[in-house]
Formats: C-alpha cells, sequence, structure tokens
C-alpha cells in the first residue's frame, strides 16, 4: 500500500517546526509503524536528506520511549497499542497519516517527534518510591498482602511512562502518570508510611513542571496503552487533600 | 575539553534539579484548586437542588408559592434578623460562584501554559470529547444565564411584571405563551447547566477523592442532572402552554 | 584470523573451603570505607537496567559519589524492562524440596557445566535477598489469596521457585530498581545523564579510571573521571539484528572496554530463545518473545510430512508430530531453552516448518482449553494472546501459534572475578555485561536473578574493597584522558565522511544474516570459516561505503547507529573465531561436529572444561584459558529425556 505522510520536521529545540509531506510506497500490512517510518528514514539518508528523528527502543509495547500523535490520537487509533506495536494493516491504501511530537510545555521538542520527558523522571524523584536500602528488608512474607490490594497496585504499576497521557489532555495534564505511580505504591502495606508525603510532594512536582490540572475528561486513560484506570487520579485526589489537612 | 583532572570529582556539571522556588501551597496547586471548584460546586448543586424543589410550589397556586416566598425571608425570626438566613445563603452563593469562577479560570490558564503549542490535526476525542467545551465554554453560557435570571425573576428589572409585583407573577408573567422565547432561552440554559452537572458532578467525587467505581457514580450523576433539568423545566413549560396560569 | 595461546589465568578472589562460607567469608575479609570517606570517592556507573540501576542506587545509598549514564531518555527504559517471565529464587516457599543447594545444582548442570561453581553458588544464596528486597521496596509480585507470594516452574526446573509479575516481571523489578535510583538522585549521591552514550574507556597507569561519552542531544564528547567504572550495558544479541534486544542495545561500551585490555569471555555463547514471533518480511526490525511460560500449557508440533501446507485445523491428530514430547518424554514441552530451539530448527530443516518460507511451528492451546476452559487460558495467557494478535494478526484462540527460535541473552561477555572485576583494575562489569554465572546456557527466570544480585548485594561490597585502596591512586595521567577523547572523536570523523551509498542499516542487516545463518543456533568448522574469512570483506565495505547522513553536534540517529554496527563487525569475529575453536557442543553454543547418535550435543569436558577469556592485542586475538573445576556438582552429560 502507499501512503501520503505529513510529519513535524524540527531540527533543534529552538528552531520553528514545520509540518512536511512524504509519500511511501509499497508498505507492507505486516509492517509495524517503526517499521514504516524506517524504510522512510532508510530513502532519506541515501538521499542525503535527515532521517526523520524519533524515540523507539525494545518495539514491544514495554520500555514507553516510543510515542507520536497519529492523525490527532497519541499512539493512534488503536487501542491499548503503543505506536510500537500498531501495525499497518490498520491503516487504509492512499490514507493521509499526520505524526506529531507529543505537545506539552513540560516535554519540549528536542528535535522531530523526540521530546524531552525528564519531567516525568523528576516528579518519581519527588516520592515515587519506598524509602529502602538494600540489605534491611524482612523476610518476603513477613507481611502478607491481601491479592485484591496486590493486583490493584499492579494494574497501576504497569504504567510505561510513555506520556501519551499528557499528550492526550486537553489540559495537558500529568494526572494519571503520577496518580499511577501514587495509587502503585499506595495500595500496598509497604507504600504507607510514606504516602500523604508522597501524594502531596508529587502533585507539587507535577505543577512545578508545568503541567496543567486535571478536569476529569477521561481522555487519557481512553489513550493509555496500558489502560491505567481514572480511579487511580481519584486515590491520588484523596490521598493529596488527606496529605493537605 | 570538559575534563577536569582531579580524583573523585564527577566532571560534569551537577545538575541542581532546580532553583528553590516558592512552595505554591494548597491553592496553588492544581489539586487545590480542583478541590475549591469540587467543593463550591457542591454548594450550588445543593442550593440548586433546593431551588427547583422550591419552584415545583408553583404547582400549588400562587398563594403557596408567595408564601414559601415569604417564609425564605423570614426562616428562623426573631432568633435570626429578617433576610438573616437568605442574606447568609446568598453570600455563601456568592462566594461560591466567585471561587468557582476562579478556580476554573486558574485551571484554564494552567491548561494553556502546559500546551503552548497546538497540534496540526484535529483532535480527535477518545473519551466524551464534548466535556471540556461543556464545561468551560458551558459554563460561560450559564453565568451569562444566571446574570440575566436575577434581572428577570430576582430583580425584576427584565421582567414583564416589574419588580414590584408578587414572585408568583412575575413567574407567571415571565413565561407566559407570548414570551415562548423567553421559556425557550430558559431551556437551553438549563440543558446547559445539566450538562455541565452530568460531568461536574462525578467530576467533584473524583476530585475530592470520593470516586469509587466509575459508571455508577456517573450513572448516578447523570441521573440527577436529568432530574434537575426536569425540574426546573416543568414550571416555565407549563406556563408557556397554559397550564400554570 | 588467528590466535595466539596466551598464559592461563584464574580467579583469584574467590575463597577457598566449604562452598556455603565462601561468600561470608568474602565478605568478611573485604576492606570497608568509612562513611566520610565513601563521601569523597567516585563511582561511574554505564547502563540501568537491573544490574546498572540496583547498583547506582546502592551505591549512592552507601554515600559513594555515583554517575550514572543511560543511552536512553530516562533509565526506566533500560531492556530489563522487557523481561517477561520471572524471577528464581531458593526461598522454598513451597515447601516443594527446594533449596539453596538445589538452586545451585540445577544453575550449574542447566549452564552446561561451563559457569564456576562458586559464584553459581552466591547467586543462589543471594536470590532469596532479591525477593525480600523487591517486596520491600513496593514491587507487586502476584500473590495468592492467603496474601503469600505465589510461584510457578519454568523451563529447565522441577521446582516451584520463579516468582512473577504476570507477564511483566521484569517491568516491575526494573521500576523498583528505577525508583530507588531516583530516591539517590534526589538525594544528591548519583548524577544521572541520560542520553549519553559511552564510546570509550579511560585508563590511566593501568587503572580503569573514567569514560568519554556522546551527550546524543548536542553530540558533545564529554570526559567524566572516577576512581573506578561499573559497566551494566546488556549483552550483544544485537549483533544477529533480529534479537528480543531492544533496537538501542549495543555491544560499543563492552567492546571499547576489551580494545583497552579487558578480557572477552566465551563471546560464542548465545541463547536462542524457542518461543519468538516469527520473521514475517525483510522490512522486520526486531523480534518478540512470547514467555516462555506459555510452554506450560502449550503443545508445540509440525505437520508429520514435509510440505503439508493444510490450514493447523486440517491436519488430524495422527498426523501431526508432538516432537517434544516425543523426542524428551519426561520434559516434554519444558524442556530447556537451547534444546527445544535446536529440535525447532531440526524440524524445519526437515521442511515441515510452518508459515511464511517455513520458519515456524505450532504452539498449541487446542487441549489447554479443553482441559482447563478458555477462560483459565485467558486469565494466565490473555496478554501475551493479545500481543501475539497485535503482531500477527491472527486470533491465538482460533489457530494455533506460530513460533520460531530467535536471539535472546549472551552468556558471553566481559570475564570478572569473583568480585566481578575485569581483568582491567577498577572496571567492574555487573549484569548480562559480565560473562556471568551462567556458563553456556541461562535456566528461563536467572537473568533477573544474577542483574539483582550483582547490583544490589554483590557490587557494593566487592568494589568496596577495591575503592578502600583509592589513596594510593594518584591523579589520572592527562595524556590518557585526551588520547580517548581523540580516539572518539576521530572515529565520529571517520564514520561522517565516508559518504557512500549504503546505510549502517543495511550492512547491520547483513551482518546479522551471515551470523544467524553462520554462527547461529548450529555451527560447523566450515560455516564458521566461512563467516570469518566474509565478515571483514563487509567490514571493509562498510568502512569504504557507509552513508552516514547529518553531522556530530546533532541529535544524529544515523551516526549512533553506524558507531554500533561498526563495533559489532569486531565483536562478530571474535564470536565466529570463539565458536571456531570450541570444537565441542555446550549449552547454546551447538558444534555439529559434536553431536552423539541422537543429535544431542555432545560435550567434550576433557579439552573444553574452561573458560575461553580473549585478550586484544595489535597482533590478534590472545586466548587465556580459566580452567573450571567441579567439586560439588559432578559432571555428567545433560540429559532430559
Amino acid at each position: 500500500m502507499n501512503l501520503t505522510l505529513k510529519i513535524w520536521r524540527q531540527p533543534s529545540p529552538d528552531d520553528p517546526g514545520k509540518m512536511v509531506k512524504y509519500h511511501v510506497k509499497d508498505v507492507s500490512p505486516d509492517m509495524s509503524f517503526l517499521e514504516m517510518l524506517d524504510v522512510l528514514n532508510e530513502g532519506l539518508i541515501l538521499a542525503g536528506d535527515d532521517p526523520v528523528a524519533f524515540d523507539h527502543d525494545c518495539r514491544e509495547g514495554i520500555c514507553g520511549m516510543c510515542g507520536m500523535v497519529i492523525n490527532g490520537v497519541p499512539h493512534g487509533e488503536q487501542k491499548a497499542t503503543t505506536t510500537c506495536q500498531l501495525h499497518m494493516r490498520h491503516f487504509e491504501d492512499g490514507a493521509v497519516v499526520t505524526i506529531e511530537p507529543w505537545r506539552a510545555a513540560p516535554f519540549p521538542v528536542i528535535k522531530d517527534l523526540v521530546v524531552d520527558r525528564s519531567s516525568f523522571d523528576r516528579i518519581i524523584q519527588a516520592g515515587g518510591f519506598v524509602s529502602v536500602p538494600a540489605g534491611a528488608a524482612p523476610d518476603a512474607h513477613a507481611v502478607p498482602v491481601p491479592k485484591d490490594d496486590a493486583d490493584d497496585a499492579f494494574d497501576a504499576a504497569t504504567c510505561i511512562g510513555c506520556g501519551a497521557c499528557v499528550a492526550a489532555c486537553p489540559n495537558g495534564s500529568a494526572s494519571l502518570f503520577t496518580a499511577a505511580k501514587i495509587t502503585h505504591l499506595g495500595s500496598l502495606p509497604q507504600g504507607q508510611p510514606e504516602r500523604a508525603s508522597r501524594a502531596k510532594a508529587m502533585v507539587e512536582r507535577m505543577d512545578l513542571e508545568g503541567f496543567g490540572g486535571c478536569t476529569n475528561t477521561g481522555e487519557c486513560t481512553a489513550v493509555c496503552p496500558k489502560g491505567i484506570s481514572l480511579d487511580a487520579i481519584a486515590r491520588m485526589n484523596a490521598d493529596f487533600l488527606r496529605a493537605s489537612r | 575539553m570538559t575534563a577536569i583532572i582531579e580524583r573523585g570529582a564527577a566532571t560534569a556539571p551537577v545538575a541542581q534539579s532546580e532553583p528553590p522556588r516558592r512552595r505554591p501551597g494548597f491553592f496553588g496547586s492544581s489539586n487545590g484548586q480542583k478541590a475549591v471548584m469540587a467543593v463550591t460546586g457542591a454548594v450550588l448543586v445543593l442550593f440548586l437542588a433546593g431551588h427547583m424543589v422550591g419552584n415545583l410550589k408553583t404547582f400549588a397556586g400562587a398563594e403557596a408559592f408567595n408564601g414559601y416566598a415569604a417564609w425564605l425571608r423570614e426562616v428562623g425570626y426573631p432568633l435570626l434578623p429578617k433576610r438573616g438566613l437568605l442574606t447568609l445563603v446568598e453570600v455563601v452563593l456568592l462566594a461560591a460562584i466567585v471561587l468557582h469562577i476562579w478556580s476554573a479560570v486558574a485551571l484554564a490558564r494552567r491548561a494553556r501554559a502546559a500546551r503552548p503549542v497546538k497540534y496540526a490535526a484535529r483532535r480527535k476525542s477518545q473519551a466524551g470529547g464534548y466535556v471540556v467545551h461543556v464545561m468551560r465554554w458551558g459554563g460561560l453560557t450559564v453565568a451569562l444565564f444566571v446574570a440575566y435570571h436575577l434581572l428577570d425573576l430576582t430583580f425584576g428589572v427584565a421582567n414583564p411584571a416589574g419588580g414590584a409585583a408578587s414572585p408568583y407573577q412575575r413567574m407567571v408573567e415571565g413565561f407566559a405563551p407570548g414570551r415562548w422565547y423567553v421559556t425557550v432561552f430558559y431551556a437551553v440554559a438549563v440543558v446547559m447547566v445539566g450538562l455541565h452537572l452530568r460531568h461536574g458532578l462525578w467530576s467533584a467525587f473524583q476530585t475530592l477523592g470520593l470516586a469509587r467505581g466509575r459508571r455508577g457514580l456517573q450513572g448516578a450523576a447523570g441521573l440527577l442532572s436529568a432530574v434537575l433539568v426536569l425540574g426546573f423545566l416543568s414550571v416555565p413549560f407549563a406556563i408557556m402552554i397554559g397550564a400554570v396560569k | 584470523m588467528n590466535y595466539r595461546e596466551g598464559e592461563p589465568i584464574r580467579d583469584t578472589k574467590a575463597p577457598d573451603g566449604p562452598i556455603e562460607e565462601r561468600w561470608e567469608k568474602r565478605k568478611f575479609a573485604a576492606r570497608l570505607v568509612n562513611p566520610a570517606n565513601k563521601r569523597k570517592l567516585s563511582v561511574i556507573v554505564v547502563g540501568t537496567g537491573l544490574a546498572g540501576g540496583s547498583a547506582a542506587a546502592t551505591l549512592g545509598e552507601l554515600g559513594y559519589q555515583v554517575t550514572s549514564f543511560c543511552y536512553q531518555d530516562s533509565p526506566r527504559r533500560a531492556h530489563s524492562i522487557a523481561a517477561q517471565g520471572g524471577i528464581n529464587a531458593a526461598k522454598n516457599y513451597r515447601g516443594d524440596g527446594d533449596s539453596v543447594y538445589r538452586l545451585f545444582y540445577d544453575t550449574v548442570k542447566g549452564g552446561d557445566f561451563r559457569a564456576r561453581e562458586s559464584n553459581v553458588y552466591r547467586l543462589a544464596q543471594v536470590s532469596v535477598n532479591i525477593i525480600d528486597q523487591a517486596v520491600a521496596q513496593g514491587v507487586p509480585f502476584a500473590r495468592e489469596y492467603g496474601g503469600l507470594l505465589d510461584t510457578r516452574s519454568f523451563g529447565g526446573a522441577q521446582v516451584s521457585r520463579t516468582f512473577y509479575a504476570r507477564g511483566q516481571t521484569g517491568q516491575q523489578l526494573l521500576l523498583g530498581a528505577y525508583q530507588a535510583l531516583e530516591r539517590q538522585i534526589a538525594a544528591g549521591t548519583v548524577t544521572m545523564h541520560a542520553r549519553h552514550e559511552m564510546l570509550e574507556l579511560i585508563v590511566s597507569d593501568g587503572r580503569a579510571r573514567g569514560v568519554v561519552v556522546r551527550d546524543m542531544v548536542t553530540g558533545e564528547i564529554e570526559s567524566h573521571l572516577a576512581d573506578a567504572v561499573v559497566l551494566a550495558t546488556g549483552g550483544y544479541g544485537n549483533v544477529f539484528f533480529l534479537s528480543t534486544n531492544a533496537k538501542g542495545c549495543n555491544t560499543s561500551a563492552i567492546w571499547r572496554a576489551h580494545r583497552k585490555g579487558a578480557l572477552f569471555a566465551n563471546p560464542c555463547y548465545t541463547q536462542i530463545h524457542p518461543t519468538c514471533i516469527p520473521v514475517s518480511g525483510e522490512y522486520q526490525s526486531k523480534l518478540t518473545l512470547m514467555s516462555e511460560s506459555l510452554r506450560n500449557d502449550g503443545r508445540v508440533w509440525v505437520p508429520l510430512e514435509a510440505g503439508d501446507a493444510r490450514p493447523p485445523a486440517a491436519i488430524p491428530e495422527d498426523e501431526r508430530d508432538y516432537y517434544l514430547e516425543r523426542i524428551y518424554p519426561a520434559f516434554g514441552n519444558l524442556v530447556p531453552r537451547d534444546i527445544a530451539s535446536r529440535a525447532a530448527k531440526n524440524v524445519c530443516d526437515g521442511g515441515r516448518g510452518v508459515g511464511p518460507g517455513g520458519l515456524g511451528v505450532y504452539l498449541d492451546f487446542a487441549d489447554a482449553s479443553t482441559r482447563l476452559g478458555r477462560d483459565a487460558v485467558e486469565e494466565k495467557y490473555g496478554n501475551l494472546f493479545e500481543m501475539y494478535e497485535r503482531i500477527t494478526g491472527e486470533d491465538p484462540y482460533a489457530q494455533p501459534m506460530r513460533i520460531y527460535p530467535a536471539v535472546h541473552y549472551t552468556m558471553g561477555g566481559l570475564w570478572v572475578d569473583y568480585d566481578l572485576q575485569s581483568s582491567i583494575p577498577g572496571l567492574f562489569v555487573v549484569g548480562e555485561a559480565n560473562f556471568s554465572d551462567h556458563g553456556a546456557n541461562r535456566l528461563g527466570a536467572s537473568a533477573l536473578m544474577q542483574g539483582l544480585a550483582d547490583g544490589y548485594f554483590v557490587l557494593p561490597t566487592t568494589i568496596g574493597d577495591y575503592l578502600a585502596g583509592a589513596r594510593d591512586f594518584g591523579p589520572v595521567d592527562e595524556v590518557s584522558v585526551a588520547e580517548a577523547e581523540i580516539a572518539v572523536r576521530d572515529r565520529i570523523q571517520r564514520l561522517l565522511a565516508v559518504d557512500g551509498d549504503r546505510t549502517a542499516d543495511s550492512f547491520h542487516r547483513e551482518l546479522g544474516k551471515l551470523m544467524w545463518d553462520y554462527c547461529g543456533m548450529e555451527r560447523t568448522e566450515a560455516s564458521l570459516t566461512k563467516a570469518l574469512a566474509r565478515i571483514p570483506e563487509l567490514r571493509a565495505e562498510f568502512w569504504r561505503n557507509v552513508k552516514v547522513s547529518g553531522t556530530n553536534e546533532e541529535l544524529n540517529q544515523a551516526l549512533e547507529r553506524a558507531g554500533r554496527v561498526a563495533d559489532f563487525f569486531d565483536l562478530a569475529e571474535l564470536m565466529c573465531l570463539d565458536a571456531l575453536h570450541r570444537t565441542e557442543s555446550c549449552g547454546g553454543h551447538f558444534r555439529a561436529e559434536s553431536q552423539d547418535a541422537d543429535g544431542e550435543a555432545l560435550r567434550d569436558d576433557e579439552n573444553f572444561a574452561y573458560v575461553a577469556a580473549w585478550e586484544h592485542t595489535p597482533e590478534g586475538p590472545v586466548l587465556h584459558r580459566e580452567d573450571l573445576e567441579y567439586a560439588y556438582v559432578k559432571m555428567s552429560q545433560r540429559s532430559y529425556k
């Protein structure tokens, strides 16, 4: 199949960017979206042009490094799928596909589709951990954890930190990302001692980074490749309010 | 060359994560602003519920309705001064409205700052995409409506019966069949309020961290909104079709 | 390519005495650094996977000044995150007869008697601490209704000792280490440099004292100095181009260290994982693993007749060959990875493979669905089935999965002693990057165990012993820093200057195909000789004809790739040489010349019970042998029949 791509090209953080049109031919439906871009890039390199820069690594939907807004939807319209797991069989021959980077002030564009997501790391630094030095841990069976709590924690912990939630949110909020970590650790007995301070510190950090506030639109959870639930945000809000009392 | 030849020295500049900024405090944080919106919204919803029930007195006739209006001014007398409770309610409502709008503006500004560059592709909502527009533009519409509504039925300035007429008279003449356009305008505004509440009610629970089981709460929010809308619309429509004179 | 024999080497750090006391003895003998002095000592850690992330976090916690690097945009992306199945630990929570000794025994046997007993025993001992540590960090392992941890059995083991977090154990463990690391970054003990790639090791006065890195955003070449350097840069499976590794995984860090004098051990030991999604076309950029746990309930088969092109449902039961169950009745579909992989290759070579190109076998869940019900299958494997459908467009509930082996893990790596120190003083190597504890074949769920054992528990103790002597290190020689930087700049300039008409990826594909065909699941003298003749030609063409667009002073992914491919060429040559010299079959290394009457791998313990540690010299590789002794586990031919 043949496609027309409209891709955001921006040589460096300070340059203005623009949408540039490319045509790719003979795309196999079994290709992944990134493999389709690989083919485009091979052609661009040989033509002496600058290949389209995009982040990617594991290409199996777990590292969270890839991500682009495809036709206005982060990771494309396929549900519960990262860009690397999106396959071309979901596109029609002759389609026009727009490809843009995540758009948010705390995710500045580095080049083309590559953005700087270190703000996410700083949110984790603010409190997304349990303070336990190596070697001091009690036996793993010392504290039984009810299966439901363990499952809740796990569901939230599957967040891959890709940033699609921010890209999709009309407010540019990182609430789903932040809430996922707060919910993960707050659901477990091991996370209780720091629960209140964690919620407060992480929310404050999220604000400082320049993310927007949550207005419960649900766009984040709809595009989340791991389907993190809005319930996580409710828990974050509860923990935050408790910590602010 | 960037190396500093000295034992034990990390040569790259140690990234200070951030210059220490003033902590934003509860009302400066996105979550705090959301909580303000939720709490003030809840106050306004309680008022609306009372208001709606009071309106239904119309069906009991002019005497009952006017009596109810008078009672509102005298409740608690002589323990409280005349209009005491009513004034208190008005002050609380005014404060709620001001704070509700303040938090809405603060969050909207935060959202705008979080996405300085817009997407080129038209955003395709993956959730209930109307929500944002209903909340922000809808809120503005509702605010304009409230202003007109006060001039019409509370102060009587915009009412054909004038400020000196009895409340019942103002109501019946205001929605008289010949003034069907006023009723239609009311209907549109009240439906707008309903849509606002449909998201806002659930949203308040979510923001206050009380949401557990999203679907149930969203259903309840929808139901309550519908009840309010129907309750509010029953009176003007009854008047318009001449059922109440 | 010729090589010379050098002096034999020995691990001098493992204490003598009863095996169960050796680690205690070593810990006690290790010198300590007092807390005030730790603050003055610095360590560089390259890589932020399970081994590197946990090491940097733990060293930071101990009070050292740590500088950490990763090529990804965040330390959380390291490829440990993709490990699905689980992590072994000798907890014996099931009371099914597991013990530290049994895990030790299974690992030595599973590694086909090519790993050190002392190291493996320590690994089994430490395994129990890892689970405790991870749980305390909030890793959400699977639990039973009683609130206790669930375990399952895994390929090659007959006890239930594998702890797991659905199909995302690696993710959860890595996030635990990542969070510990971020905590130290916030505390100021660790300075993190993401999007930085190590391109050279700085050796001064015989000690590893720093690294040269490229800032992948600006192209700036920076030198970072420290008292010790830890490499945790993972394996080199991407030499095959197609593997289950992440696209960015590369050998450059360890290969640069090798060029600076670190011995490279057993480069030919490659693990081929039996359950991956087959290649679908020429454009394929990577292979995706389907967790080994699928073999617990899936049955592997191919048509009995070669060239049977009927759809699977149309092939009646008696015209199917459940070959693993037929050949290995005792272990059936759960035989170790190397055996399952080679069996798949054999049936495909015999023309009985299925799917495009005949490179695939069926993994069938029809029986499991009947026996357990579709719901139970979905509960256990739902996420894997979804992943399969997303990639192939086929529904595994309706028709059997197609799987084929793919390169997954490399047991070889930089040679280290019991202290995890390489042959360059001050250069420590942890995780998959070292030649590790897995011998010639790694058991399932053991990689996570080794990475975390190294990072949380072993390295922090042993590196202290080295750093206790830091007072005598002296200043870093400026010339060595300048030389390292110049070497990096020169190489980049050379790559940019070629301006040929073939992309680095195109060379990489060809190299990978060559390695897969000639140095893959089955190796022969002829194939390896052919590879050794072809690789230098291809490398020469690369340096003559590669096209790298852009400049150094920008984010330039074409340049990054070209640099990595250049190093893969050199590594590929050493792999083939190692594979050629080891004329026995063992673990992941199968030499067709060395098999028994049934076609099973035949080890040659008399001549090859050693670690092949290769030294780089301008005159060519030099082989140093480290003899392996087995005082506890009796050497025997593995049998899973």
